[in-house]
Order: structure tokens, then C-alpha cells, then sequence
């Protein structure tokens, strides 16, 4: 069983490119929202602790989303990715009211090897196009908020969930690839904090859509739920939160698990 | 005294996260686009990612590719990251054709499978003619390990025997070069975790050696 699933990954030709594993860290005002239970942490809500530990965990990413209300308060963030990258030697994406062009350039001289943008990308599409000539398409993520409509058809969401825009997620994950996103970070509402699951199916349409990598979320509760996003998902990376940071699963244990069904992942 | 390494600032990529690698490492890092500073390194990085015109553009208007020249000329130690290692060869097909530094004889090349491009994550690195014994970039590195990777351009050099690693995606291409005192590679040693820092390390010694 092993064996086919492996061979099923060289006739996809993938190389020897591992799968992602990204935690995502939530920051409000500089600290890690609810905190994360590891053990050992002197500082539980402390990003840049946090971040180290999982870097020496075995995270392949990670990715830090400013949910910060205020744009006065946004500078601790800077602050934030600065201190991490004097420590933390994986590649760091920020997320989180990047409205344009210096935004994302201070937070790339911090030290942020990518950006994430969202409900900016939407109403300002010729910001992913600037971005991406400025500053190279591998770095800037566009990120899909997904709710699905009708079978086989979901709908994309800006300002966190709040406001439905009409777009299709298709034809949109098309469109910000030709403006020059180098990575689609693609969020299923449905799922999201249920953990039951990816949504295998949007991750897959997604996917087969796009000539670039996709990062999936929302839904991790299980192991298998990851490894399904992965193989019949066809994604590229998945990001979790919860099932991280309160211990449920480890990152060794998640990739032993993963290696063992026959996905390639960095151990 | 630690040696001192001399991180060319050019407006592209994560200038910072090198320096705070080699540092780490144990290097004196200074981020840096003056010719003066450069001139006095004991080694020199060139880091990068992004788009070859650019930087080449970038480099050329800052009037840092001659002291690039003269000081691997000279036999400084160099590191070249990702595009820093795509700008030492002579050409890109990177928009119809780009000229390089021609430092190293060859063509940088758009990959061409059906797999997602850019390549961008981990990916295994397998060694080729690696000094045994020690005082190599690559030493306490076992083969097959991971590196970071991002970019949708490979570097193919004509002498075959300068090709140091060798990676899969869709097929082998060149992950890294070694020519005497030239070591590039199109992974990210500041990426990638302890391997990573262990590059820097012997970087840094190299340096330490040659001063």
C-alpha cells in the first residue's frame, strides 16, 4: 500500500520537494492570541519564543497573522519579525493589514522572507501586481478566504470572513497568479475551526487551477486530515493552529505520520 | 578577531536574515552597498531572490559589480545565495535574454515540467565531488539533506566539474557551484534551518583561513 502511494508521487514527478508544515501564529498587539501550551515556554504568548520552538521542532514555515485592530499598534509586528529573524533561521510569512507597497517593504527589511495579503488584494489588485515587480512574485502570497456556494462553486470573502465579494475563488486564485502572486494561501470558511477537515475538494479545484504552490487551511483536527489535504487535496503545504499549539499533535509526530502514508515531508 | 563578511545590499531579497546567520555563525557581518567596506571584507555574500534583470539592473546603478569582480579575482571568499549565484553566469533566458556578470560560463534556465513553479520549499540536496577529509562549504552535511528553496530559474554551467550539488525537481538540475574560491548555491543557507548555519560556519572559516 505504502509502496503504490510512493510510486504515485514519483509519476507526479514532484522530485524530492517536501511537503510543507506551517503553524500559524495569531498576534494581536505583539502577543500570541490565547497563548500556546508547550511545555517549556517561559513566555507562552511570547511570538518570538514561540516562533524558536517551532523552528527547532521541525516546522517547515511559519506564519505570523496580525490581527491587530489598530494601525498605530501595528509597529510591534516589525518589532516582532526583526527579533525573529535574529533567531529563527525558516522562511517567515506576515499576514494582516498590508494596504501597500512600504508596508510590505518594512516588513521585508525586518526580516519577513513573504507577505500575505487579503481583503487589500481584492479591493486594490494592482497592489499584488506593484508588489510582485518590486519585489519578486515569490514573496508575496495572496490569501483566499473561501465559502462555499453551491456544489463545486465557493465564494470569496474579505475582511475576515465578514464580507462576501461575488468573486469566484477559481477564476480569482487564476487571477492573482497573472498579477503575479507567487503563492495562494487558501482558507475554507466551512471548515475553519471545526476541525473536521480540510475541504479537500476546494483545495484540489484550487489546485489543479493554479501553476502555483497552494498552502492549505482550516479544518486540521486529525493527522489523516492533514495527509488527505496533501495527496487528494493536491496541496502544496498545510497550515494549522490549534492542533499545534495545544499539543495535540507535535510537528515530529505529524511528519512520522505523514512519511509513513507516503508523503514526502522533511524529517 | 572574527572575519569580517561584507552582505551586498542591493534593494533584493532578505539581506537581514543573512547577516543574522552569518553572525550567529560567528562571522562580523555588515549588510553593505560602499565599495570601501566591500573592498575590506575578508569575504563577501552576495544574497538575492527575485527577478535576474533586476538585480543585475539594481547592481550595475549601485556600481558594485567591478569590486565584485576584483575581489573573487583576488581570491576572497565568496558566497552567492539563490540569484546570487544565477547573476555569476553569463546569460538568463529571464525575459527574452539577460547578461549576467559572466563570472562563470553558462545559462540561467526557466524550469520546464508541469510541475508548480516557482519550486519553493525543502528539497534534497545530493553532493557531488565533495572534498573528503574536511575544509569544505559543505562539511558536516549529510548527503541527501534538505535546504530551502525559491526560484523558478536554474543555473546550468558548461564545466560540468564545477557542479558541486545536484537537486531533483522534475529532473536534476545544479543546486550548487564550487570554483576555487566561488561557492554558490540556489538553495538558502539562512533558510534552512541548522544545515543551514553549518554552511555559514564553514563560510566563516574559510574566511578566517584566508585573511
Amino acid at each position: 500500500m505504502r509502496r503504490k502511494k510512493m510510486r504515485d508521487f514519483q509519476k507526479r514527478g514532484n522530485g524530492g520537494l517536501a511537503k510543507r508544515i506551517i503553524p500559524c501564529l495569531d498576534v494581536k498587539n505583539g502577543r500570541v492570541v490565547k497563548g500556546v501550551n508547550f511545555v517549556d515556554l517561559v513566555d507562552a504568548g511570547d511570538p518570538v519564543e514561540i516562533a524558536a520552538a517551532y523552528a527547532g521542532a521541525g516546522a517547515d514555515e511559519l506564519v505570523y497573522l496580525d490581527i491587530t485592530a489598530s494601525v498605530e499598534k501595528r509597529q510591534a509586528m516589525l518589532e516582532i519579525v526583526a527579533k525573529t529573524a535574529e533567531q529563527v533561521f525558516i522562511p517567515l510569512t506576515v499576514g494582516g493589514g498590508i494596504r501597500k507597497l512600504p508596508d510590505i517593504s518594512d516588513l521585508l527589511k525586518a526580516g519577513a522572507d513573504k507577505v500575505s495579503m487579503n481583503t487589500s488584494a481584492v479591493e486594490n489588485p494592482s497592489l499584488i501586481r506593484d508588489a510582485s515587480r518590486e519585489f519578486g512574485a515569490q514573496c508575496i502570497i495572496t490569501a483566499i478566504d473561501a465559502k462555499k456556494t453551491a456544489p463545486g462553486k465557493w465564494e470569496v470573502y474579505t475582511y475576515g470572513g465578514r464580507k462576501a465579494t461575488g468573486l469566484d475563488v477559481i477564476n480569482w486564485a487564476k487571477q492573482c497568479v497573472e498579477l503575479g502572486s507567487g503563492e495562494i494561501l487558501l482558507t475554507s470558511m466551512d471548515k475553519d475551526g471545526t476541525q473536521s477537515g480540510f475541504d479537500i475538494e476546494l483545495t484540489a479545484a484550487v489546485s489543479e487551477a493554479v501553476t502555483v504552490p497552494v498552502i492549505a487551511s482550516g479544518g486540521a483536527g486529525e493527522l489523516s486530515h492533514l495527509k488527505d489535504a496533501l495527496d487528494e487535496g493536491k496541496a502544496d503545504a498545510v497550515l494549522a493552529a490549534s492542533i499545534f499549539h495545544f499539543g495535540k499533535f507535535s510537528i515530529a509526530e505529524t511528519k512520522k505520520y505523514l512519511r509513513e502514508n507516503g508523503i514526502p515531508v522533511r524529517i | 578577531m572574527k572575519p569580517s563578511i561584507a552582505v551586498i545590499d542591493y534593494g533584493l531579497g532578505n539581506v537581514r536574515s543573512v547577516s543574522k546567520a552569518l553572525a550567529l555563525a560567528g562571522g562580523d557581518a555588515r549588510v553593505s552597498s560602499e565599495i570601501k567596506q566591500i573592498e575590506n571584507a575578508d569575504g563577501i555574500v552576495l544574497p538575492g531572490v527575485g527577478a535576474f534583470g533586476k538585480g543585475m539592473d539594481n547592481l550595475e546603478k549601485a556600481g558594485l559589480i567591478p569590486i565584485i569582480r576584483s575581489r573573487i579575482e583576488a581570491g576572497k571568499p565568496f558566497l552567492g545565495i539563490c540569484l546570487g549565484l544565477q547573476m555569476l553566469f553569463s546569460v538568463s533566458e529571464e525575459h527574452g535574454s539577460s547578461r549576467g556578470m559572466d563570472i562563470i560560463k553558462g545559462e540561467v534556465k526557466l524550469f520546464k515540467n508541469d510541475l508548480k513553479i516557482p519550486h519553493m520549499g525543502w528539497n534534497r540536496v545530493k553532493f557531488k565531488n565533495r572534498q573528503e577529509g574536511g575544509g569544505g562549504i559543505f562539511e558536516g552535511i549529510s548527503d541527501g539533506s534538505y535546504f530551502y528553496f525559491v526560484h523558478s530559474y536554474y543555473a546550468a554551467p558548461e564545466e560540468g566539474s564545477l557542479v558541486s550539488s545536484t537537486t531533483d525537481y522534475g529532473g536534476e538540475f545544479t543546486s550548487s557551484i564550487v570554483k576555487e574560491n566561488i561557492w554558490a548555491m540556489q538553495f538558502h543557507p539562512e533558510k534552512s534551518g541548522e544545515d543551514g548555519l553549518r554552511i555559514m560556519k564553514n563560510f566563516i572559516r574559510t574566511c578566517g583561513e584566508k585573511k
